[in-house]
């Protein structure tokens, strides 16, 4: 059995492990809860934007347009949404795994747009190539970066140096489930259903449908990018904290289970200073 | 929207929703021209352009600084999704001014590696700030 003073190292070392994961987990309740309310507020933007796109995608059909085909080439662009930091759980090799484990995907069609240095780490170290990386769009979100990189990754596949480009994110369902989502976002896919002459069809565009695309998919794109950062930064915290929450409860539980065994240990020694003092009295009696 | 002199107003960004009420008339630039819409207009998407939105409400008018985004208008609501928005107590008028005068800088300037469309448009937005403002 472990001494008492072993036993009493242990579980000191546990508490203080216990009251970092707990600071931690209420940290991310606060940024989660942040997080969730501007990703709902940002949310009837991308509705909108959402719908008003496919409205015109189901109305123009299958038109030939650089938006609207795959580009030539067979590389792909992946832009990868991960934390800066880890203790999330399995959130961001979740992520990775989505793109690194792909059955369609070859290591060398692909180029990482990485958001977050954990997704850099993991794809710089399995060799895949990484053409950029961004940090500080993970902290705070914002519109004009989403829109900067929107802009340098239409630019080329508009060269042709890309064919696709997919996005992997975390959806955020609620504060217990977030799912790793890949998404495809150029060429846009159109809706198949065309709708009939309903309501909604009879819209007109000014200016004329494909010239309306060339200027409505960029904001499309990059909406979609921002969105999903919202969602993501979203999900990282629930994810944090629910990894904080197991943490905490289990060292609670070894605590309890190491209080158990002090005491046992402590009684132990007890018990057996009383046994040689009254074997050392019946020696001298 | 049972009122035939009024329309609901939405108009959104990425961030929040930076109005939404009922409105008399709504003004701003497209990508076509300037145009105004009033209450049971035909179904329409139009794109922006930088300029200034004016919104005709039953107390009066409100103005603020419309840079880009898109326009879905229908017979009953007109919403508007702005990449970027600004009420005119949000705007630093020292900082459009000298926006201005770069953009007006290199527009005189004619170097050959001036981008032309973007330095047109960053007068445009400089041009819509500074009018909000008066």
């Amino acid at each position: 059995m472990a001494s008492m003073r072993d036993i009493k190292r242990r579980k000191s070392s546990i508490q203080g492990t216990q009251q970092i994961t707990k600071a931690m987990k209420l940290v991310s309740t606060v940024k989660l809860q942040r997080a969730r309310a501007s990703a709902e507020r940002s949310k009837g933007y991308f509705t909108s934007m959402y719908d008003t796109v496919n409205n015109i995608l189901k109305r123009v059909g299958h038109i030939d347009h650089k938006y609207l085909t795959p580009g030539a080439s067979a590389r792909k662009a992946v832009i990868v949404i991960t934390a800066n930091r880890g203790l999330a759980g399995g959130y961001n090799s979740n992520v990775i795994k989505l793109v690194t484990r792909h059955p369609q995907w070859r290591k060398q069609d692909l180029e990482i747009y990485c958001l977050g240095t954990k997704g850099r780490d993991a794809f710089v170290r399995n060799g895949y190539a990484v053409r950029e990386c961004d940090a500080e769009i993970v902290e705070s979100p914002l519109y004009k970066d989403a829109a900067a990189l929107c802009d340098r990754l239409l630019t080329s596949f508009a060269e042709g140096e890309i064919g696709e480009i997919y996005l992997a994110y975390t959806n955020f369902k609620n504060t217990v489930s977030h799912i790793p989502t890949l998404l495809k976002l150029l060429p846009v896919e159109v809706p198949e259903e065309r709708q009939e002459k309903d309501a909604s069809a009879i819209m007109n565009f000014e200016p004329e449908d494909a010239e309306a695309l060339d200027m409505l998919i960029p904001k499309y794109v990059t909406s979609l990018i921002y969105g999903a950062l919202r969602e993501s930064v979203a999900s990282e915290n629930g994810a944090r904290m629910q990894a904080m929450d197991n943490a905490t409860s289990n060292a609670e539980e070894i605590i309890s289970d190491l209080t158990l065994k002090y005491n046992r240990a402590r009684q132990g020694s007890i018990t057996q200073e009383l046994t040689e003092i009254i074997a050392g009295a019946e020696a001298l009696g | 929207m049972a009122d035939k002199n009024s329309f609901l107003l939405r108009i959104i960004t990425p961030d929040r929703v930076f109005y939404e009420n009922p409105a008399g008339m709504v003004e701003f630039n497209t990508t076509e021209g300037e145009i105004g819409v009033l209450p049971g207009h035909i179904p329409m998407t139009v794109i922006v352009k930088p300029g200034i939105l004016v919104i005709s409400e039953s107390q009066g008018e409100k103005k603020a600084a419309l840079h880009s985004g898109f326009a879905e208008i229908l017979p009953e609501s007109v919403t508007i999704l702005a990449e970027v928005i600004e009420w005119p107590e949000e705007i630093d008028g020292e900082r459009a001014r000298s926006a201005r005068e770069r953009a007006e800088k290199r527009l005189t300037g004619k170097s050959p590696n001036t981008d032309i469309a973007k330095a047109e448009t960053a007068l445009q937005r400089a041009l819509a700030r500074i009018e909000v403002l008066k």
